[in-house]
């Protein structure tokens, strides 16, 4: 297990190599550069702002540079934010976002897997289509039409929460962005854990126990939901990555100053250094969570072997 | 031998692929509604906008911000304040006025001779219409005019600078609706010949082809399109153009299984063994069998499209003002949902609903089309 975690690790790096590589050439070939809209920057501030960053070295350079101070752990200076190191940016934006994505994330595995279950023990029934029925709404709606009426509906017409704002990381200010962010993925977790459960409790094992006369909860429960929780485990690499490095959407409405806000922002602004980042850190995330999930594999799975 | 032939006409009709699926199609009830709603949603929102009273650009200064309301506007009380603001404007004094049914009679007065040419003020005030002037005092002081009162309605409200709602959303819905069939079928046609052309290919050049879709694929999705809207502008033609040029990846994937699996069938085996040349297996068994599965894809493409849109709009990356699009309203509802919530709650509607007409019938389609279920 140990020789297989590490020989993925060292394929992670030619495939974080690609990554960088392209995302640093595409963000040069767009027109402009960090210093352009600055309306009012005179040519010669301008040439020595330039000068100080090297970007007026050749390209090929520019990029031996960065990938050594990659190397080093070296994000280099924002472009927009002259104060903060883009290492700076993420120690104050990430744990926000993580925080957030990390709660999204248990309370749609917790429950999306209950509402699943439910749905695939009444097959067909009330219970299942409320379900299904839930599920497809939180599938269809998007984001930035459940966080305004979340708004709407607890902040402005029940007044249980705030509109909006980090508020220190007080947990009431918590609760908007987490729902917004958990219902898609509750809906996904949902359908997922339908699916695999009616299959599991089809299979001769769960008829088995319960000729033994188990229990209803103890076949569900102990028997059934080992074998169906394997969709649920794939799902959870990539929505892991997806949901920690932040979402613009939720962390505009709701102005949270997290991560999600980065990537879109620098990338309008040509923050070359702060784009890079971003691409690096979600990187990271996905391979991490991506290894994550096949180690979890083996040990829900005992049939999968990794030697 | 021929008289049997001639006796046993082909009295049963066989149903074609096609045919069998409108059929089953048809018995799906909720995929039957959303396409009715589909095709209503479209009609309202292409030729909808010529029958709204209201240009969807056109700004109401004196109704900004109005709910929705099924009785017209200028309201009761809005009257006298519309009137006292024109009045405002001519610079002079409200003597008297009064309403009558449709019409306002009303009498300035002023220290110098008042100009004939101030009625207009009235008629540039959203509320009238159809200024006259009454009489005259014999030294000019003192004029009644009178003016019609306008009628307006405004069902769904006014935005933020006085625009009427309803034109706007059928107007977004054009656009939302427009670019993601565009976006949807410049996917749908780069993906085809990519994924047809790396399964035909086989072999290496399969292999070349698939590892570079799965190398876009490692990209964050929004950096594509974060790098198109920088190269492309404001355009909003060629960036979805462009966004369309983006979303081909799954596509290739599904139609290069497809033919794949296709061309392995036995069915086509024995089509060669009996002499049939490669085009007529493409023309007769791979392009049929084929389009089940794009069609499928098409209908969910479509609200992936539209979605993305809309995100895009709602980070002001996409359509610009005074064109709209339903991303471009829903972002300006999600900001003034404090003092005008119908701003977000109808062009929400709209989307949401199309959003689930969409999947509903990309789930019949795919029931109905689906030939393991046979």
């Amino acid at each position: 297990m140990l020789r297989y975690v590490l020989r993925r690790l060292l394929t992670a790096i030619p495939t974080l190599f690609v990554i960088v590589t392209m995302a640093f050439f595409l963000m040069r070939v767009a027109p402009g550069g960090p210093f352009n809209q600055e309306r009012g920057l005179s040519p010669e501030i301008r040439a020595n702002l330039e000068a100080q960053f090297g970007l007026n070295d050749p390209l090929w350079l520019q990029f031996v540079h960065y990938l050594g101070n990659l190397l080093r752990g070296n994000f280099g200076p924002s472009y927009n934010m002259p104060d903060f190191t883009v290492t700076e940016l993420f120690a104050k934006g990430l744990p926000i976002s993580v925080q957030l994505g990390a709660s999204a994330l248990v309370l749609a595995l917790l429950l999306g897997s209950v509402l699943g279950t439910i749905a695939a023990l009444n097959q067909n029934k009330l219970g299942d289509y409320t379900v299904i029925a839930l599920a497809t709404a939180g599938s269809t709606i998007p984001t930035f039409v459940i966080a305004p009426v979340i708004q709407l509906l607890f902040g402005l017409t029940w007044r249980l929460l705030p509109i909006g704002g980090w508020g220190d990381g007080a947990f009431i200010n918590k609760v908007g962005p987490v729902l917004t962010l958990a219902l898609p993925q509750i809906a996904i977790v949902a359908r997922l854990m339908r699916g695999s459960m009616i299959e599991s409790l089809r299979s001769h094992h769960i008829r088995t126990a319960r000729a033994l006369g188990l229990s209803d909860w103890s076949v569900v429960v102990k028997h059934a939901l080992r074998g169906a929780i394997l969709p649920i485990v794939s799902f959870t690499g990539p929505a892991a990555a997806a949901l920690l490095t932040g979402s613009v959407i939720v962390e505009t409405i709701f102005s949270i100053p997290g991560v999600g806000r980065y990537f879109v922002d620098a990338a309008l602004n040509r923050d070359y250094t702060l784009v890079m980042g971003t691409v690096v850190v979600i990187a990271i995330f996905t391979i991490v969570f991506n290894l994550i999930v096949d180690v979890m594999y083996a040990v829900v799975d005992p049939r999968v072997r990794y030697d | 031998m021929t008289d049997i032939a001639a006796t046993v006409a082909p009295t049963v009709i066989g149903r074609s692929l096609w045919g069998d699926a409108w059929a089953r199609l048809k018995a799906n009830r909720a995929a039957m509604f959303s396409l009715y709603y589909l095709a209503l949603i479209g009609v309202v929102s292409v030729f909808g906008p010529w029958f709204v009273p209201h240009q969807y650009t056109t700004i109401y200064a004196d109704y900004v911000r109005m709910p929705p309301s099924l009785s017209a506007y200028p309201k009761a009380d809005m009257i006298e304040t519309a009137l006292t603001e024109a009045i405002k404007r001519m610079r002079v004094d409200i003597k008297e006025w009064r309403q009558e049914g449709n019409q306002v009679f009303v009498t300035v007065k002023s220290t110098r001779p008042i100009d004939d040419r101030n009625i207009r003020y009235l008629d540039r005030s959203d509320a009238f219409d159809d200024t006259k002037i009454e009489s005259k005092s014999p030294d000019g002081l003192e004029v009644t005019m009178s003016a019609s009162i306008k009628q307006q309605y405004f069902l769904f409200g006014t935005d933020n600078t006085g625009r009427d709602l309803l034109s706007r959303t059928l107007m977004a819905g054009r656009i939302s609706l427009a670019i993601g069939l565009l976006a949807g079928v410049v996917a749908v046609v780069i993906g085809v010949v990519y994924g047809a052309a790396a399964g035909f290919a086989g072999g290496k050049v399969d292999e070349v082809m698939m590892r570079i879709v799965d190398v876009l694929y490692s990209l964050p999705f929004i950096f594509f399109v974060i790098m198109l809207v920088v190269f492309f502008g404001r355009n909003f033609v060629l960036m979805f153009l462009a966004v369309g040029a983006v979303l081909w990846l799954d596509m290739a994937r599904i139609v290069r299984g497809q033919a794949l699996s296709i061309r392995r069938q036995e069915y086509v085996q024995a089509a060669e063994a009996m002499g049939v040349g490669q085009r007529g297996i493409l023309l007769r068994h791979v392009i049929p069998n084929l389009l089940g599965p794009v069609v499928i894809y098409m209908t969910l493409l479509v609200p992936q499209v539209i979605i993305l849109e809309s995100f895009l709009s709602f980070l002001g990356l996409g359509v610009q003002e005074p064109m709209t699009s339903w991303g471009v309203l829903i972002s300006v509802g999600a900001k003034n949902i404090g003092t005008a919530n119908w701003l977000l709650l109808f062009p929400a509607f709209f989307l949401v609903s199309t959003l689930f007409a969409l999947n509903f019938v990309g789930d019949g389609l795919r029931d109905a089309l689906d030939p393991r279920d046979r």
